[in-house]
């Protein structure tokens, strides 16, 4: 398949927000049930093993006019809730069976109860996380709260969910995750061949595609992006985060690349790469996928940290694994998580002087020019000083 | 979120406002907050460590086991808002890096810090020994810590208190809060203090718990009397001061819910309505539920609006933010960690909304309100977020009228006066106009007389 081809078809993905591909994968045989899920992550392999579709919903982008989204919304709350809500009042949503709303803020949370007043006849659970990463602590909690996940979704679908189904689930997200790596480590190493305003879109199809199909569409944008002879340019290698939630319009993601930087490492997806290495296929599933959770995962600003020493470690080490410049704090307006915690990671940026810019946005930010010229001139002080 | 204490009359207004008027409970318990900040200011000095902790789902028995003075800096934050203080230390601590979109609690306690760790009191409060994060409710109080964690380097301990999302405590939940007090909490307050922990101590507290709680919730229910003798929101943070900071768990709580409660019984018998800061009030005309935490910068201006429309909160989801003890819970000295557990589980922000719907719903109904009002709070959207639509189902249900309002905590730019009182006259108009449609509905329907 050809790059663009390829590249065409995640952007078909991302503009339908009627889910088009999530109707067709339930209409291709009765009785297939989806499941939405939102930010930060949840275990999809739960879902996949019940044998249904796991849903990204990660609002309205900026293609979708909030009206009755807005009425339940004071101003000085993000957009994400609002455009959400928008898309289930307005039907978008119908072809899902169930929401997921795992812990990541408050707003989240409260639109899980919302959720259960305005959608009754819908599955909705809120999904709690660890913030205790001791396996006889929190992880006796959260093995417990899959396993409420596991029945619950078992009820849904008329079937329990066995460990082998877990087990062949784990091990089809293994290989998404190993897909998902070798994306990112391609484009941090070549980031002119792989640019993020594409690699977006092709994680973004992993909202709505089977995990199956969606390793292939990553080998397949892999193969053909390496096929391609790309120019390189002299643009700044920069890690951008903060926006794991209400994601930035895909304009942000293109202007920030056009005015010299070449993104290296993001959040935007977190998901799809929260578990750091392969979930081992032998032993308990749940207590594997919980070990995984609590010793071998991300780290975000929803997610506690432990140790003072902790804070601002992961990204310092995506700075180097990734050989970052320097970095772009880009939140989304009212995001309590990433606005609180990202004065730590600029203080810790600082003491290793480290540059870096910030900057807030909401899902349906239209003006780019500010943000092209904040970006332009954060790409130039880099290349400056790097010269110096 | 978090709980009031004093009010302390506004400085640098033109006109200065008469003394606000006060019960004899009202300087108790000034004295026992004054007194917490004196402990406070004196405690390295008294060679006492001392904890910092959130007002939802804290833990005052179990702190006072290892001897720790203790700082809460929701109140902390609010009484310098009530001081007219935290404007000056909210901008400080954006100018230091804090986003303008996030909660001004935690930007008034880093500017507390910034400007010198003086307390709303005048008297510096000290760096804390240990941080006992109780993630209860309310996302913010994760990050907080993390912040004043970074800044000060001291130890921290989380409570990660998993939120009632279908609506019902269960045993996983319940286990996952014990063992965290078990095998973390209790372990990291012993290292800390040097104190053994002595579980014997902790009943003979939570006994006091348990009296005081009698009485608090003896003090909020009287107002389901007609005229209320309190007002439920704007007095109950005077109530709910002590139990829900540094004395639920002391004898000194037990007294003062004891002293108030004969002052209420007192006011009942007199049929007399609430004391407010301006006086007697002046005959309750409307009886309201309120849902959210009060502006504090502008506490006395706010409560007078309501005075001077004649109206009287009867029932107020923020006096349950630091517990709730109107539907049967108490302290358990039989059962302490489980108790203890049951508790920050129980907070009214740790309700699912449906659960807050029913409550609210219930609070109209048993207080026989004329209808609800929010106070939506920018800084909080463990409150906020959503709250218009417990508007519309509250009115669905009820068939209650429901006003929304707007304001801040402590940050005085986020209130407008002149806004609140035109959306409040309307509403009190509402609620007339639906008196009189119903009591005419009511005599189109009267049977004549039999006689």
């Amino acid at each position: 398949m050809k790059l663009t081809d390829i590249v065409a078809r995640c952007e078909q993905l991302f503009e339908d927000l009627q889910l088009n591909a999530v109707k067709e994968w339930k209409a291709a045989q009765p009785g297939r049930k989806a499941i939405g899920y939102m930010p930060i992550y949840v275990p999809r392999e739960i879902i996949h093993a019940a044998g249904m579709l796991p849903v990204g919903i990660f609002g309205g982008g900026d293609q979708l006019e909030v009206i009755q989204g807005d009425a339940y919304y004071q101003s000085y709350i993000c957009r994400i809730p609002r455009s959400t809500l928008e898309l289930g009042l307005t039907g978008r949503l119908d072809v899902l069976d169930g929401m997921l709303f795992p812990s990541i803020c408050d707003v989240i949370r409260n639109l899980s109860g919302m959720w259960q007043i305005m959608f009754k006849d819908k599955y909705v659970k809120y999904f709690d996380l660890p913030q205790n990463y001791v396996d006889a602590i929190g992880g006796e909690f959260y093995v417990h709260e899959m396993q409420q996940l596991r029945e619950d979704l078992g009820r849904l679908a008329g079937k329990e969910i066995t460990d082998e189904q877990l087990r062949a689930s784990i091990a089809v997200y293994n290989e998404n995750r190993k897909a998902v790596r070798e994306l990112y480590a391609y484009r941090a190493e070549q980031p002119w061949q792989a640019p993020t305003s594409e690699l977006y879109l092709v994680l973004r199809a992993g909202c709505v595609l089977p995990p199956e199909e969606h390793t292939q569409l990553v080998r397949a944008y892999l193969a053909a992006a390496r096929a391609e002879t790309r120019p390189r340019r002299d643009n700044a290698r920069v890690v951008i985060t903060g926006s794991f939630c209400e994601q930035p319009p895909l304009s942000l993601i293109k202007s920030i690349e056009m005015s010299g930087c070449y993104v290296v490492d993001d959040d935007f997806q977190l998901i799809q790469s929260w578990l750091l290495d392969e979930v081992p296929l032998a032993g308990d599933p749940l207590e594997e996928l919980s070990k995984a959770f609590l010793h071998r995962s991300t780290s975000t600003s929803s997610k506690y940290d432990e140790m003072k020493e902790d804070k601002g470690k992961f990204l310092l080490r995506q700075i180097r694994e990734r050989g970052a410049e320097g970095v772009i704090f880009a939140a989304a307006s009212f995001c309590d998580p990433a606005l609180l915690e990202r004065p730590m990671l600029q203080g810790i940026l600082a003491q290793h002087k480290i540059p870096y810019t910030a900057f807030k946005y909401s899902e349906n930010t239209g003006q780019m020019a500010p943000i092209r010229e904040q970006a332009g001139t954060f790409a130039d002080s880099i290349k400056l000083w790097s010269a110096a | 979120m978090s709980t009031p204490i004093q009010i302390v009359p506004g400085t640098g207004t033109a006109k200065k406002p008469p003394p606000a008027q006060k019960e004899d409970s009202m300087l108790l318990q000034k004295d026992l907050i004054n007194g917490n900040y004196h402990e406070l200011a004196t405690a390295r000095e008294m060679n006492r460590k001392v904890s910092a902790t959130f007002v939802p789902g804290n833990l005052n028995e179990l702190l006072m086991c290892f001897d720790f003075a203790r700082s809460l800096p929701e109140t902390n934050a609010l009484q310098n808002g009530m001081r007219k203080k935290s404007g000056k230390m909210i901008m400080d601590a954006e100018r230091d890096g804090h986003s303008e979109d996030v909660c001004t609690y935690v930007k008034a306690d880093l500017g507390m810090m910034l400007q010198g760790q003086v307390g709303p009191t005048g008297e510096p409060l000290p760096t804390p020994d240990v941080l006992l994060l109780s993630y209860t409710g309310c996302f913010t109080f994760m990050k907080w810590f993390e912040l004043i964690r970074q800044k000060y380097d001291c130890e921290t301990v989380m409570l990660h208190v998993p939120y009632q999302g279908d609506g019902k405590i269960s045993k996983n939940m319940r286990d996952y809060v014990l063992k965290q007090l078990k095998e973390n909490v209790i372990p990291t307050l012993e290292k800390v203090s040097g104190v053994k922990f002595d579980i014997d101590r902790l009943r003979q507290y939570m006994k006091e718990s348990a009296k005081a709680e009698e009485d608090l919730v003896w003090t909020l229910q009287s107002a389901k009397h007609k005229p209320s003798p309190i007002d439920g929101y704007f007095g109950a943070v005077y109530y709910i001061g002590p139990i829900f900071t540094a004395f639920r768990g002391t004898p000194e709580a037990t007294k003062f819910y004891s002293v108030l409660r004969k002052e209420i019984e007192q006011r009942i018998r007199e049929g007399k309505g609430p004391v407010t800061p301006e006086g007697e009030h002046p005959g309750e005309k409307y009886r309201l539920v309120v849902e959210g935490p009060p502006n504090w910068t502008s506490f006395r201006e706010f409560w007078k609006m309501f005075y001077d429309e004649g109206a009287v909160v009867v029932a107020s989801t923020y006096a349950k933010v630091g517990g709730v003890y109107d539907f049967g819970f108490r302290h358990d000295p039989d059962h302490p960690l489980e108790s203890l557990a049951e508790y920050c589980l129980g907070c009214y922000t740790n309700l699912n909304f449906p659960q807050r719907i029913d409550m609210i719903c219930k609070y109209l109904d048993e207080y026989q309100a004329d209808g609800l009002l929010i106070n939506s709070i920018k800084s909080c959207n463990s409150f906020s977020a959503g709250q218009l639509l417990i508007l519309r189902e509250v009115e669905k249900r009820t068939g209650k009228p429901a006003a929304f309002i707007e304001s801040d905590l402590v940050d005085p730019r986020y209130f407008s006066a002149a806004n609140i009182k035109n959306r409040l006259e309307s509403y009190f108009q509402m609620i007339k106009q639906k008196r009189a449609a119903s009591t005419a509905a009511q005599s189109a329907v009267q049977p004549p007389a039999m006689h």
